[in-house]
């Protein structure tokens, strides 16, 4: 079975592109985490893909080492959300913008 | 045409985890937002699957979807959503404030697939690769033990930071008691 | 050694004891202070005897001292030289001479005022920059001397700093001279750019063809700065005010020494005004106006010292009218008379001021000869000289004077009429101050007691008086500075008319001035517009001040101002409008990042 490899990065920039809207419309914090999630999984499935191009497992490795950062900023990154709700009662990230002028 | 069907399935799961993505940004249910990541996770693991890395596909399964999305559910709990929220989550999601996003992503998007295919030197010729061979769970263990064997520990300081981190970020604050004046 | 290898002593000393005075301020007493101030300069003058004796015996050749290398610049190297000849000897001997009894004088006339040390630090310092301008062997060391003077003559006429009037005073005195001094500076520049060099020795002796409208002009500047100098047309303005300072330094400065620079300057740089003789002809058209112009602003003054300031400023005219009829030697004659019958009239009149307690209006004096007999009797002599009565020194040095313009041919006989006009002046208002002040009825109410003259106040005037009678006698030979004394061949009467303009002017002052009984000054708008100096000060307000006045108002918000205030304002608006794009939030960074990124790569695409 043969994928020809540009449509894997087109999938992968497509991805890439609708975590971005998430990103950028969305005012829920948590969803914006989220969309950095789809951002995140679109690098890992690029260096899959080039993992798979060279037929070696450096893609593999790479895509544990985006493994294990996804896992540590989601972890700081919901403590922090949980942080930000006790500190002004919801997850809407327009109001932290007391670094405004 | 003369598709294979591995070719198929990847197109198909494709497919599925661009859909799921798209549910996921536009939900106003986190839950349900959650869980549609979840299918887009599984999704792409079955893309790595196609492309010859099972244990990146393993890895995804379980760790990904199994431990951080998990994780996000939990964190998702402890904020109580409830209807309230969710009709919040209405009022701000207005068409307005979806037409400068969209048009932004999509230039990108143009730019890079337009980048993407006016490539001419692949280092193999796409048509002529006519086997995908599997890269096993045994050489990519091989390459952590070798030469990544620092980028693994390094990995384990990140993950040893992000512990504390968390740890400590999510901590209760101590009650502040009437007589105690300052700022904690 | 020769006594004149001496000749820096003579400015030194002063200038050590100036700064001697200055350094020790306030730690002196008065006694030290007069010590320092009127012994250096008794030290310069008896130092300038002895040289003088032996310099003349050595037959009066020009002897030169330099000093040292001042500014080394390439082909025109400048040396603080001192050039001694007849004419700066003559200058020198006035200077500290006439000087020092000043100072004597003065050490007894500011010996209650808490402030003497300081006066005799500007006197001292006055005398150094007199005698540099008089001694330097270039322009440049006299153009030191001559701002030199100008500072001091400022610090002293302001020298009672309390009394606003005498601050605003001395400021007219500095503005006013300021104005000549800047033409002579650019004459000097000019002179420097045609010659090469400010030697003095090197532009007399020159014989570099140098472009006739050039010189003309140089000299014109000069002759700027010389008539700003020493008070006359137009830059007059300046001299009546000043008489707001001390009286010894009314006597010093404005009679003796510092007013007669500009003379010094004419005759000094006298080959060059020979080439250019239409400006000598100016030159005595000035000296002649303002001698007639100063004459008849005399005789409205009430004030005393005003009086001796405009009959200076018309001696001057005098010296100014000889200069330009190539009496190159009578004017300065003239000059050193001057120097004693003036020097004498106001030290005079300073011990009048004392005694009369600071009262300066002659008409609330009357009657001195009977009270203050000595005094009086000085007062007499120096009014005598002044006259040139004949015999009096004054007679000599101003019939030399006019003699020569008669003949000379850059003067002529109009000149001379105004000449006689001027003698007959001098004469009325002479008489007048002498009548009202010494005779008549007494319109003071002082005591017998307080008439004693004290010692240190006359002994000073003695010399002076000595010498304002027997003055004219000395004879002097400028023969090796201007040529060979060049006697005018006129007809007798033409000798005697001054006399007798003289003669007239006395008879009319006791017809008119003689008080039978108490008198007052007159009142009417004649009378005051030559009080005011002949409307020269309203003139000057019109044409500079009030211009000027309403230039700067309008300017008050100052218009090269608003560009500055409008960088601050842009900046601050361009702030303002910036700062809408810092929000705050986070996504609005977000998108501005990845829209630029879009624009970048979009740019990249394109152009690949």
């Amino acid at each position: 079975m043969t994928v020809p490899i540009e449509h894997g990065f087109v999938l992968v920039a497509l991805l890439w592109a609708i975590g971005l809207v998430g990103l950028l419309s969305r005012k829920n914090t948590l969803f914006m985490l989220m969309s950095m999630e789809i951002m995140l999984n679109a690098g890992a499935l690029a260096f899959i893909l080039a993992g798979s191009l060279w037929q070696q497992a450096d893609g593999q490795v790479i895509y544990i080492l985006i493994l294990s950062i996804a896992a540590a900023e989601v972890g700081l990154g919901l403590a922090l959300l949980i942080r930000l709700r006790q500190h002004i009662g919801d997850l809407d990230i327009d109001k932290l913008d007391e670094m405004k002028g | 045409m003369n598709i294979e069907s591995g070719q198929l399935l990847f197109y198909v799961s494709g497919s599925i985890a661009v859909l799921a993505s798209l549910f996921v940004v536009t939900n106003k249910n986190a839950v349900h937002a959650l869980l549609y990541l979840v299918v887009s996770l599984l999704a792409l693991a079955m893309c790595f699957y196609l492309l010859g890395a099972p244990f990146a596909a393993a890895l995804q399964i379980i760790v990904y979807a199994g431990a951080i999305m998990v994780l996000f559910v939990f964190a998702v709990m402890i904020f109580n959503i409830n209807q309230t929220d969710i009709d919040r989550e209405q009022q701000w999601l207005t068409w307005q404030s979806w037409v400068g996003p969209s048009l932004l992503a999509m230039i990108l998007l143009g730019e890079i697939v337009f980048v993407l295919l006016s490539q001419q030197n692949w280092a193999t010729n796409p048509s002529s690769v006519t086997q995908i061979e599997l890269v096993d769970a045994r050489a990519v263990g091989s390459l952590l033990f070798g030469p990544y064997l620092l980028a693994v520990e390094i990995a384990s300081f990140l993950l040893l930071a992000g512990l504390v981190g968390g740890y400590h970020l999510a901590k209760e604050l101590p009650k502040k008691t009437t007589t105690q004046g300052g700022s904690q | 050694m020769n006594m004149q290898d001496l000749l820096f002593l003579v400015p030194l000393l002063p200038l050590v004891s100036s700064i001697i005075l200055l350094l020790l301020a306030g730690r002196l007493s008065p006694m030290l202070v007069a010590v320092f101030g009127v012994g250096s300069m008794a030290l310069a003058a008896i130092l300038t005897l002895l040289i003088g004796i032996e310099f003349l015996g050595m037959g009066g050749d020009s002897f030169q001292q330099v000093l040292f290398n001042w500014l080394p610049i390439a082909g025109a190297p400048l040396n603080f030289g001192l050039h001694l000849d007849q004419l700066s000897l003559v200058m020198m001997g006035v200077i500290t001479g006439v000087g020092w009894m000043i100072h004597w004088y003065a050490a007894a006339y500011m010996f209650g005022d808490k402030d003497v040390q300081r006066f005799f630090v500007y006197m001292n310092l006055f005398v150094f920059a007199m005698l540099m301008l008089v001694l330097g062997d270039s322009l440049v060391l006299l153009y030191l001397g001559w701002e030199g003077v100008g500072l001091c003559s400022f610090l002293l006429i302001g020298f009672w700093q309390h009394k606003a009037d005498n601050v605003v005073a001395a400021k007219k005195a500095f503005i006013v001279t300021r104005v000549g001094d800047t033409a002579m500076m650019i004459g000097l520049l000019i002179l420097f750019s045609e010659f090469g060099s400010l030697h003095i020795t090197t532009i007399v002796d020159s014989t570099v063809q140098v472009s006739q409208s050039n010189l003309w002009l140089a000299c014109l500047l000069l002759v700027g700065g010389a008539v700003g100098k020493s008070a006359q047309l137009p830059l007059q303005t300046w001299l009546p005010d000043a008489m707001a300072g001390p009286t010894p330094v009314s006597a010093l400065i404005h009679a003796a020494t510092m007013v007669t620079a500009g003379v010094y300057l004419i005759a000094r740089m006298h080959p060059l005004f020979l080439q250019v003789e239409g400006i000598l002809n100016l030159v005595a058209w000035i000296g002649a106006l303002t001698l007639v112009l100063a004459g008849v602003a005399a005789l409205a003054q009430t004030d005393i010292k005003r009086i001796l300031a405009y009959s200076t400023m018309s001696q001057i005219g005098y010296m100014f009218l000889g200069l330009g009829a190539l009496a190159f030697d009578g004017a300065i004659f003239h000059l050193m008379t001057h120097a004693f019958f003036k020097a004498l009239l106001f030290l005079t009149a300073g011990s009048i001021i004392l005694k009369m307690h600071h009262q300066q209006d002659i008409f609330k004096m009357g009657g001195l000869f009977k009270s203050l007999p000595l005094t009086s009797t000085f007062l007499l002599i120096g009014l005598l000289a002044l006259v040139a009565f004949p015999g009096s020194s004054g007679f000599f040095s101003k019939e030399a004077i006019l003699a020569a313009t008669y003949e000379a041919h850059t003067a002529g006989p109009t000149l001379w009429w105004i000449g006689v006009l001027g003698a007959f002046l001098t004469s009325l208002y002479s008489f007048r101050l002498l009548f009202i002040v010494c005779f008549g009825p007494a319109n003071h109410d002082l005591k017998e007691a307080d008439y004693k003259a004290s010692s240190q106040l006359v002994v000073p005037l003695l010399p002076l008086v000595t010498l304002a009678v027997i003055g004219g006698f000395i004879s002097l030979d400028f023969s090796l500075v201007f040529g060979p004394a060049h006697h005018p061949h006129i007809p007798l009467w033409i000798e005697w008319m001054p006399v007798a303009a003289s003669l007239v002017g006395f008879i009319l002052a006791w017809a008119l001035y003689f008080p039978r009984k108490a008198m007052q000054a007159n009142d009417g708008v004649i009378s005051h517009f030559c009080r005011d100096g002949l409307g020269f000060d309203w003139l000057y307000e019109q044409i500079f001040t009030k211009p000027l006045q309403l230039f700067a108002r309008i300017n008050k918000s100052d218009v090269i101002d608003h560009f500055y205030h409008f960088v601050g304002w842009l900046n601050f608006s361009l702030n303002e409008v910036l700062v809408i794009s810092q929000n705050g939030k986070l996504r609005w960074y977000l998108f501005g990042t990845l829209a630029g990124c879009a624009l970048m790569l979009g740019g990249l695409l394109w152009w690949r």
